[in-house]
């Protein structure tokens, strides 16, 4: 799950590391009120679920409320394209206003699950405020890496190490430290998948603060931090991928045509990857479960079908345990029940394999039943080059 | 004949008196599988599916001579359950929970390194079988047919359909292990490959990855280096847009790491036989095993 950049600082500070002060604003009201609050120079920034504000114009300095006004004006309510976002961008419904800092240095510092070591690693880099893949990229030397084994934690030796490789001003590295073992709390603590601060900045006067925060969560660990759950902002995500979640189907809505229902997640994207071969484009992936039920398959029509996009759809069982003829009753059904208007191919196969197909073909519905995952695939791709 | 798991292998279920575990557990039964307990706290004493149920795995294990432990364990117990199997002493633990939180996992892998007696497989996977002696998952056991082929792979219907490309040639496998679709899991890529090769009843491996981490890359140079039998691979998520998780939690291209291009390619430099189609995986095996 993704958070927005104030959310993250709040619980930061929950943490003990050290944010700018600033709050958020819903309206060029509130923006100019937090301005005056603040007093002085602030920073006007939009927050959407992306990176990439900067360069986008999604972040702006105000010198009086009255410009922190126009600024939050002319911010809410618009799109912020940025490279992450793709070519619709982002609609922008807040904004996060924040007193501004003397700048003495900016760096980098993130921590994530390394996957072969199978521990937390903590990543820090002199190269601030950039992108930190092309930085491991074009400068491997300036990252710092620290492996964490997690039954003692992060010791102070370690965070040392990482503050000496940043070159941080000697009197300033226990001031350092702290930050950083504040980050690694939140981490595991909150079961962060991923703690980003970028840029990590230390200010003219020797202060340390965390100028941007990412954090995201993994979901798995959700159901032991319920306060985070009133934090999620569905208005940051596709609808129909909302739905989806709410009846525990995994989609993601992709750009093609064919929508694909699918048992399993790596059949799921092999079923993507063989429409592709075929010279189709795949509109989603959907995986409706190892087990497909009927109110599942049911639930996973409406939503493929609710994608304006898709003008054919494939479903590919593999029923195992899972016999083949439910499963096709549970896909006639759901096509009886919603009314599908473009061709469905079905691909069945396991247990009860020919009383499943002799169920489709029974249905009096016009399904194309094909046998093997590429016959299902040409089939599809044909059904709307056919029909222009 | 296989690796891990053969007709002697002695099987606990723990979460055995559960809706998951009832099911598979009378399914792998029903495919010659050695379940000789049960497991689940509270319940000891009791008789479930005709099976003695036992309120920890070391009274299961003492009691049965039990070698291996199947978890269906739900998710916020199953880090638990894990390490209770591992402390144990059992050599093989298979977990087939999907949705273990990764710090849960990260702390069983530490747990386990200083436990190298226990080997185990999954999370978020549908498990191992050695066809016509043990099935210790949730795989449908009849598509299976007893041979020479060993399979490897991160996915569960996927494997499946892989599996059955395989019988519909008539060529059968030795051991296939579901290795499990999470960004932390125990047995790899490289650790499955490692007991292949030792394994003269294997001639030959199919290996399925997916997007997301390096694991296939690893695998792909530990087979152009040591490996001596021919391998058959093939990766799933081609398709797949950059930063979204595809269904698994480890399915995930991420810093433009992790792509199928990446991976197929380094599996094609190690020599590895790939199938550019998920139709094509036993065909591909086929022709591998003419040349």
């Amino acid at each position: 799950m993704n958070i927005h950049e104030y959310q993250a600082k709040r619980i930061l500070e929950r943490f003990g590391v050290k944010i700018p002060r600033g709050e958020v604003a819903f309206n060029a009201d509130e923006a100019s009120a937090v301005a005056k609050k603040l007093g002085g120079l602030v920073v006007v920034k939009a927050q959407i679920h992306a990176g990439g504000r900067g360069k986008a114009g999604g972040i702006k300095l105000a010198r009086t409320p009255e410009e922190a006004r126009a600024l939050a004006k002319q911010m809410i309510g618009g799109r912020l394209v940025t490279q992450q976002t793709g070519p619709e961008g982002k609609e922008v419904k807040r904004v996060l206003i924040e007193e501004g800092l003397h700048i003495a240095r900016e760096f980098y510092l993130g921590i994530v699950v390394d996957r072969s070591a199978q521990c937390p690693v903590f990543i820090a880099s002199r190269a601030g405020g950039m992108e930190i893949e092309s930085v491991a990229h074009e400068t491997p030397e300036l990252i710092h890496k620290q492996f964490i084994s997690p039954s003692v934690g992060f010791q102070a030796f370690e965070a040392r190490k990482l503050a000496f490789g940043l070159d941080i001003p000697h009197a300033l590295i226990d001031k350092a430290v702290q930050f950083m073992k504040g980050l690694y709390r939140v981490f595991v603590e909150m079961d962060a998948s991923q703690v980003e601060i970028n840029p990590f900045l230390l200010t003219e006067e020797g202060e340390f603060y965390a100028l941007d925060a990412k954090v995201n969560f993994d979901d798995n660990a959700l159901y032991r931090h319920k306060d985070l759950l009133e934090l999620r902002d569905i208005d940051e995500e596709d609808p129909l991928e909302v739905q989806a979640s709410r009846h525990g189907l995994n989609y993601i809505r992709l750009d093609g045509n064919v929508g694909c229902m699918v048992n399993g997640a790596g059949l799921a994207m092999s079923t993507m990857d063989i429409i592709k071969l075929a010279g189709g484009s795949p509109a989603n992936f959907l995986d409706v479960g190892g087990g497909a039920n009927a109110e599942q398959v049911r639930h996973a029509f409406e939503i493929l079908l609710s994608d304006k996009n898709v003008r054919a759809v494939l479903i590919n069982i593999f029923g195992g345990i899972m016999r083949c003829d439910i499963v096709a009753n549970g896909v006639v059904d759901a096509a009886k029940s919603i009314g599908v208007r473009v061709p469905v191919v079905v691909r069945l196969e396991g247990t009860n394999v020919e009383k499943g197909r002799e169920i489709l073909l029974n249905s009096g519905l016009n399904f194309i039943v094909a046998a093997g995952m590429k016959d299902a695939a040409e089939k599809v791709v044909q059904s709307i080059t056919r029909r222009p | 004949m296989s690796i891990l798991v053969n007709q002697d292998t002695r099987v606990i279920v723990q979460g055995f008196t559960g809706r998951e575990g009832t099911f598979h557990a009378k399914q792998c039964i029903a495919y010659g599988t050695q379940i000789v307990a049960g497991v689940t706290p509270g319940k000891g004493g009791m008789t479930h599916e005709g099976v003695p149920v036992f309120n920890t795995v070391e009274s299961a294990a003492i009691a049965t001579g039990a070698t291996a432990s199947l978890i269906f364990v739900p998710p916020p117990f199953a880090a638990d359950a894990i390490m209770e199997a591992a402390e144990a002493g059992l050599p093989l633990v298979v977990c087939i929970t999907e949705g273990i939180p990764t710090m849960d996992m990260v702390r069983v892998a530490t747990f386990l390194k200083e436990r190298p007696g226990t080997r185990l497989i999954g999370p978020n996977c549908p498990g191992i079988i050695s066809p016509g002696q043990c099935k210790m998952g949730i795989m449908p056991g009849h598509i299976h047919k007893p041979g020479k082929i060993g399979v490897i792979s991160r996915s569960g219907t996927l494997t499946y359909e892989a599996v059955d490309q395989l019988t519909q040639r008539g060529i059968g496998q030795s051991t296939c292990i579901g290795i499990g679709g999470d960004p932390i899991i125990g047995t790899t890529f490289l650790d499955a490959l490692r007991l292949f090769n030792a394994d003269a009843e294997t001639d030959a491996v199919v290996m399925i990855g997916e997007i997301g981490g390096t694991a296939e890359e690893e695998a792909a140079r530990y087979i152009h280096a040591e490996f001596k039998k021919p391998v058959i691979g093939f990766i799933a998520g081609q398709t797949a847009p950059t930063g979204r998780r595809m269904g698994h939690a480890g399915a995930i291209i991420a810093g433009g790491k992790g792509t199928a291009t990446e991976k197929m390619a380094a599996m094609r430099a190690a020599g590895i036989a790939v199938a550019q189609s998920p139709a094509d995986i036993g065909e591909t095996v086929m022709r591998r095993l003419r040349a």
